[in-house]
């Protein structure tokens, strides 16, 4: 389960979850832009990310520090919501579902 | 690509709020910059490891976004590296997190493949295969005092490392929380802050909870070191029993950079600002005070910056290199970097405009690994 995409779509098929990265972090994930996971029954956003970082840990470091704990720049939306607005990395994913991983409008 | 024909040349790398820049000189006179590495990501340590017959650039580099990590390369920034699992990570059980790294020091020539690293939350780390895995000082983790550290503005940081020649003798300074002294190598830990003042607690003469913003040790005088405090510049001739002020000639007693020479005895190099309601160099004159007596006379330095400056220099955007006369380095807040390949006499602007500068380094390198100059 390292990040074969599905098909040529972007949506995964009924039976994966798809995460999108941002385009800095691609390089991170052997240049893919989509990483996909097999997926017969919802799972927690942590456990997603658990499954498509866990060939690319210096991508997994970006994305959350070594407590678990997503880092407070990366937003993370299921369903066109941010995760800390549902409920953090327990929130559920269904299978067929895509999940983006944006970085927040911050800095100076 | 041309190679110089000297056996010698020189890198300054120069860390900033958004991204690296690598400068390099085949006679301290005439630079080339390369960068940004890194853009975009804060550079707040460096360490230049020029042991073991290579040169190892090291960056703690963090981003906002994705957090902190550490990158080396062994060709001058022609490439860079990151360890798989990461260079410093907390420990399971420790339920912390790296937030930003400090300062990376490669230690003595004698223990080729050590490197020291100072983080944020307060830790202390070492590693031994050159900085690419890092171990935490457990001694100072579990110190009973930890919970009382403070944060200064930047952070709370153990930002100086001083190991002895021995290996035996460790000096870590913190803001805030002082000068810590092991004897057994890292193992265990006392403060050592007697008679540094700390004005802003209730107690101005605490055992620990000091804000110490640098300290370095004297290069040729066994168990005397120098700090530069949040107020106080201060020295000690017994490895930190007792601290007596050096501050008496200098403009003002304040700011961040305690640079020592690598080799001489008595000299050292501090860049004094006005603070607390203003933190800028005194007057706007921005000078750098040398002393060739371990701190008895102060010598100012301003030949070659500018006459108004209003930005401050924090504590590792100073370095020197290790060339004979020995090259002074410092940047400021306003991006500009000076450098003096006469140890302090003459400076010369060789960056200018570059984001905030949080840490230089530099050092001699073989020349066969800097490009020729166009």
């Amino acid at each position: 389960m390292n990040g074969a995409m599905v098909d040529g779509d972007s949506m995964p098929a009924e039976s994966a979850i798809s995460v999108v990265l941002p385009s800095v972090l691609q390089p991170l994930a052997g240049g893919q832009s989509i990483l996909t996971t097999p997926a017969e029954a919802a799972v927690t956003v942590e456990r997603l990310l658990d499954a498509v970082t866990g060939d690319y840990p210096a991508l997994s470091r970006r994305l959350r520090d070594e407590t678990g704990a997503v880092r407070r720049y990366v937003n993370i939306y299921v369903n066109g919501n941010e995760i800390r607005r549902l409920q953090g990395l327990v929130t559920a994913v269904a299978p067929g579902q895509e999940v983006l991983i944006i970085q927040s409008v911050a800095g100076g | 690509m041309g190679r110089m024909a000297t056996a010698e040349s020189y890198v300054l790398a120069i860390g900033t709020k958004k991204g690296l820049w690598l400068a390099t000189s085949p006679d301290r006179r005439h630079w080339s910059l390369s960068g940004p590495h890194f853009l975009m990501s804060e550079v707040p340590s460096i360490g230049i490891d020029t042991r073991d017959g290579r040169t190892r650039i090291l960056v703690g580099v963090r981003s906002e976004h994705w957090g902190p990590t550490v990158f080396h390369s062994d060709d001058l920034g022609g490439t860079w590296s990151e360890p798989e699992n990461g260079a410093i990570t907390f420990p399971d059980g420790t339920e912390a997190a790296l937030e930003r790294i400090w300062q990376i020091h490669p230690d003595a020539d004698s223990r080729p493949g050590v490197v020291w690293a100072g983080c944020e939350p307060i830790s202390v780390w070492k590693s031994t295969d050159g900085g690419e895995h890092f171990e935490l000082n457990r001694g100072l983790w579990d110190h009973p005092h930890r919970s009382e550290w403070g944060a200064g503005y930047g952070g709370a940081a153990a930002h100086s490392i001083v190991v002895d020649p021995t290996g035996e003798k460790v000096h870590v300074a913190m803001s805030t929380g002082g000068v810590y002294r092991s004897l057994d190598g890292g193992t265990s830990w006392e403060p050592r802050n007697k008679g540094i003042s700390a004005y802003f607690m209730p107690d101005p003469n605490p055992e620990f909870g000091q804000c110490v913003h640098k300290i370095a040790a004297d290069a040729a005088v066994d168990g005397r070191l120098y700090a530069q405090n949040h107020h106080g510049v201060y020295r000690s001739d017994d490895d930190a029993e007792s601290w007596e002020s050096i501050a008496e000639g200098l403009p003002a007693d304040f700011g961040f950079v305690m640079l020592t020479h690598p080799r001489r005895a008595g000299t050292a190099w501090v860049i004094p600002l006005k603070a607390d309601g203003e933190r800028i160099p005194p007057d706007g004159k921005l000078a750098v005070h040398r002393t060739d007596d371990a701190g008895a006379s102060w010598k100012r330095l301003d030949a070659g910056l500018p006459d108004a400056e209003y930005n401050a220099v924090l504590r590792d955007a100073a370095s020197v290199d290790g060339a004979e006369p020995t090259g002074v380095y410092f940047g400021t807040r306003g991006g500009s970097v000076y450098a003096s390949a006469d140890e302090g006499e003459h400076f010369t602007e060789i960056a200018s405009h570059l984001p905030d500068v949080l840490c230089v380094r530099a050092a001699v390198v073989s020349a066969a690994l800097v490009p020729a100059q166009p």
